[in-house]
């Protein structure tokens, strides 16, 4: 108990006086998310719009793949880019293995199914309405999924957000393909989990804190986002 | 922009679930003018209105308009029999069709006012078209529908949700609109507009063209018995 306790104090400590390696290292994970956020979205919401306006034959098979990866864990998935990249591994020359770049692969493996899924289903919805319309007018399949993500932007934003939580949150890829080095692949999930086990309550909980605070404003910015989408302002 | 106006249908089936929709159907449209599209609810009328548009996924046969579907689409305009908007303001859904078409943005918004204007919806251009009513909402799309110009109109009950002075209104604009060379495909439970618009009326039941022919011999002296029945407001299954 008393080690929680002078661990919120120090966290505390810690966030008032802007540490060093704390800022640092939210920085590096902010960097690395929104990267990851970024790289998977611009896969992510072209292919799931795709899949709900297209009839192809092997449709609801990529559909039943795309969810499955939803499920893949992240550990695995670390392992795998971790064989990929290291020296010996098919990209080993590219000389990735414990850089941010990796750690930036691995999230996008894990939460382009995710966003690409949601965005699936949202856009099914939107393109049932719009269909007929779309059919009459002679669109072109680009001109298509552009009106669809315009019109359905905000069920996206959503869709991506729900990514970025998953990404920010995430500890068992990066830590494999990024290693957890210090000043160099450290970021808030890995510091914490080294933290914890040096016995270091007062940065974890620290970290920890930054981490919720970013999370709070996520899922905050997800509840705002889609009470306005009920409302049908825009 | 006057030509491919003419359709011809040739053994067109439509089937859903293996029950038959429409069909089969062999018909010559009219080249021109005015066609109402009349019968019972089920009976076919928007699924032909949606074949000859070249929307409705064919079981067999063919429309022929001279030129390939999506080229013959181009100059036509379908107004749905459920009005559908983009979750956009009421403006936005009118430039819409013009900027697919590559339409300059002065050009546009010219085009929006004046048609905006035309079908009272001036005041509402920049409210969120999904809170229209149900009656403004099926001026919007008919606006948006005629804002293109269309060699060809399909307009599927155009009126069902309009106040007697709006469909006085949207009458006026038809016959104008078809005084000045559109084709108008149209379909209607109001045989009171039918009579005042049409050249020539088609009567379907069960999926099939019961009756035909130019709207005064059709209303004078129908040739089915079932289109007897049903002008005199009679059920027909
Ligand atoms: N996708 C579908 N699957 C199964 N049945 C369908 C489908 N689409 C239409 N139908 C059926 O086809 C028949 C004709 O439908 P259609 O919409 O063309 O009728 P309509 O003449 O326009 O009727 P209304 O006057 O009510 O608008 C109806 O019985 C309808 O239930
Ligand atoms: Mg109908």
């Amino acid at each position: 108990m008393t080690d929680i306790w002078s661990g919120l104090q120090a966290a505390f400590w810690l966030l008032v006086t802007f540490d060093r390696d704390l800022v640092e290292i939210t920085l590096r994970s902010l960097q690395v998310s929104l990267s990851a956020l970024v790289i998977a979205s611009v896969i992510a919401l072209p292919l799931g719009t795709w899949l709900a306006i297209r009839r192809f034959r092997f449709r609801r098979a990529v559909i039943a793949v795309l969810n499955a990866l939803m499920g893949l864990p992240p550990v695995v998935v670390g392992l795998i880019v971790y064989l990929l990249l290291s020296r010996s591994g098919p990209f080993g020359v590219l000389g990735l293995l414990f850089t941010p770049t990796a750690m930036i692969i691995a999230q996008v493996i894990i939460i382009t199914p995710l966003i690409a899924s949601i965005t699936h289903q949202a856009m099914r919805e939107l393109w049932a309405e719009y269909h007929d319309l779309l059919i009459s007018l002679n669109t072109s399949n680009w001109q298509r999924i552009k009106t669809l993500i315009f019109d359905g932007r905000r069920a996206l934003l959503t869709a991506s957000l729900a990514g970025f939580g998953r990404a920010i949150g995430e500890v068992g890829a990066i830590m494999i393909v990024g290693g957890n080095i210090d000043h160099a692949t450290r970021v808030l999930t890995t510091a914490i989990a080294l933290e914890t086990g040096k016995g270091d309550f007062a940065l974890a909980l620290g970290l920890g804190f930054v981490l919720i605070g970013l999370a709070l404003v996520v899922n905050f910015g997800i509840h705002v986002l889609s009470r306005t989408e009920r409302e049908g302002r825009w | 922009m006057v030509e491919n106006m003419a359709a011809r249908l040739q053994d067109v089936v439509v089937q859903r679930r293996g029950k038959t929709i429409l069909g089969p159907v062999d018909h010559d449209m009219a080249p021109n003018g005015c066609t109402i599209v009349i019968g019972p609810n089920g009976a076919g009328k928007t699924t032909l209105l949606k074949t000859l548009h070249g929307v409705e996924r064919l079981s067999r046969g063919q429309v022929d308009w001279g030129v390939p579907e999506h080229v013959a689409r181009q100059q036509q305009a379908y107004v749905f029999q459920s009005p559908i908007m983009l979750r956009r303001s009421v403006r936005q859904n009118l430039i819409f069709p013009l900027s697919l078409a590559g339409m300059g943005k002065a050009e546009a918004n010219d085009r929006v006012t004046h048609w905006a204007t035309k079908i009272g919806l001036a005041k509402m251009l920049d409210q969120p078209a999904p809170r229209l009513s149900g009656g403004e909402k099926q001026k919007l799309a008919l606006a948006r529908a005629l804002i293109r110009d269309p060699a060809v109109l399909f307009l599927d009950e155009p009126c069902a949700n309009l106040d007697g002075r709006s469909i006085r209104e949207i009458e006026s604009l038809l016959v104008d609109v078809q005084r000045s060379g559109t084709r108008i495909i149209m379909t209607t439970h109001d045989l009171g507009q039918a009579r005042r618009l049409a050249s020539d009326v088609l009567f379907l039941l069960r999926g099939q063209i019961n009756d035909h022919g130019p709207a005064q011999t059709f209303f004078a002296a129908p040739s089915s018995p079932e289109a007897v029945a049903f002008l005199n407001g009679d059920i027909v299954e």
